[in-house]
């Protein structure tokens, strides 16, 4: 099918683009890299009545460490934020999650702001920017919000941005010292979208784990962070037993769907076992022998 | 609805147009410009047999409006030949039979193109890893990344002056 017919505005500046979304229109979308939006407007599940496209916008596509975070603006493609040394060195979780987004293709053209604001239940990023305690820096013509993470991703295909808003840059704080990482992704072929996918983050002092973070994404409406898993093993000795632990609290405590390729009951074995797997690998434990 | 002025440079020839937004640049190459070996598999940005190069990357023209290669260099496998002469990974493609029915080749060749451009003498996964955004539906992949392989080493073997040529 192809795309139902809509007005189509590219603006020089970022004032002229703000200025075009004060019309505070719930049928304008942004067009970035429109990897996302696109295949939906050629299936006419979205049928916007006008594109503002961002492209031309100057000097949004920096990925820069500013202090304790990373900055990466609006324009700043998949591609360039994998092959980021900063980002490698800094947020090094989200450079071993880049293994598993996408096709080179669309890492090209897809930007990190954009899939955050399509926000896609399926999608890695979303989950990673939760257990990083991310910071959206949101914009309107009249003001600027800076919105946690946390109360960023609201529900299926739905954010903090409101129709005169948009995402101009997102601020991940980068890794503290002795702070590691763990990231497991289940799908069907490498690059689909997720069945489920956890990613953790954890400083282990003295064989305990402390400040865990532990979120999920392809499980629900939403990525969303998993505090009964934390619970589980914050201050608790990084065994597998405890890591085991956080993965069954995750299970009882989560209501995935179903759909025809998943059970319901399928994604809760998935993320009981990827919370512990994740885990485990952010305590370097060794990985657990495969049965004879 | 109104139609918006496209000016972009395809296989190294200028072209201009007045299409409607909502054109596709998968349609624009092949209906417009009269350029139909891009194909379309999906038109949702998965099979990847509608990509080709935009500005030196790899791009899915299904998602891709005509309007926004306004300004842009874009390769199409019509210009991975040279007056009449295959390039290497063309030729490497026939040699190793990393074709059958050919709806697939374009956008296989293509995303070699790019491959091969910014890392000469991949791995067996980086190849794998590279094609992994486009299928195939009659090869079974091994005779692709066959070719692929051999389009690597016929590339690295050419002398600096073609090599570049041929990697423009």
């Amino acid at each position: 099918m192809k795309p139902a017919p809509f007005h189509y505005e590219r603006p020089d500046t970022l004032a002229a683009a703000l200025a075009l979304l004060a019309h505070n229109d719930p049928d304008t979308k942004i067009l970035a890299g429109g990897q996302s939006l696109v295949p939906m407007m050629n299936f006419r599940l979205a049928k916007p009545e006008r594109l503002i496209d961002i492209n031309r916008l100057p000097g949004l596509d920096y990925i820069r460490l500013e202090g304790n975070e990373m900055a990466i603006g609006a324009l700043a493609r998949h591609a360039d934020v994998k092959a980021s040394a900063v980002v490698a060195k800094h947020v090094p979780l989200m450079h071993a999650a880049y293994e598993w987004i996408a096709h080179a293709a669309v890492r090209n053209r897809g930007t990190l702001c954009g899939n955050l604001c399509h926000s896609d239940p399926a999608s890695e990023m979303p989950a990673i920017m939760l257990v990083c305690g991310a910071t959206m820096v949101v914009k309107s013509q009249s003001k600027t919000r800076h919105v946690a993470a946390a109360d960023f991703f609201l529900g299926l295909y739905e954010t903090a941005v409101k129709p005169d808003e948009m995402l101009v840059e997102v601020r991940i704080p980068i890794a503290t010292a002795g702070q590691t990482f763990g990231f497991e992704e289940v799908s069907m072929r490498k690059g689909d979208y997720a069945w489920a996918v956890v990613a953790c983050l954890a400083t282990v002092t003295a064989g305990k784990f402390a400040q865990v973070a532990v979120a999920a994404a392809g499980i629900g409406s939403r990525a969303i962070r998993l505090p009964s898993a934390e619970q589980a093993v914050n201050g608790k000795a990084a065994t597998r037993t405890h890591c085991d632990a956080a993965g069954q609290a995750a299970y009882d405590a989560i209501d995935p769907f179903g759909d025809v390729a998943n059970s319901a009951q399928y994604r809760r074995d998935l993320v009981r076992a990827l919370v512990s797997r994740t885990l485990a690998q952010a305590a370097a434990l060794p990985p657990v022998a495969k049965a004879a | 609805m109104k139609t918006v002025p496209v000016n972009m440079v395809v296989n190294d020839q200028n072209h201009n147009a007045d299409v409607s937004p909502r054109l596709l640049l998968s349609d624009c190459l092949r209906h417009d410009l009269g350029l139909p070996g891009t194909h379309v598999g999906c038109e949702h940005g998965v099979c990847g047999s509608c990509t080709v190069v935009v500005d030196g990357r790899a791009a899915r023209s299904c998602l891709m409006f005509a309007v926004q290669a306004d300004g842009a260099q874009i390769k199409t496998i019509e210009g991975l030949s040279k007056d009449g002469a295959l390039h290497p990974i063309q030729e490497a493609f026939w040699e190793e039979h990393g074709l059958q029915c050919g709806y697939c080749t374009p956008g296989m060749l293509m995303t070699a193109y790019e491959l091969l451009t910014h890392n000469p003498n991949p791995s067996d996964d980086d190849i794998r890893e590279a094609i992994s955004g486009n299928l195939c539906r009659c090869t079974g992949y091994t005779y692709i990344v066959n070719a692929i392989r051999s389009a690597g080493a016929k590339m690295r073997a050419l002398p600096t002056a073609t090599a570049a040529a041929a990697a423009v």
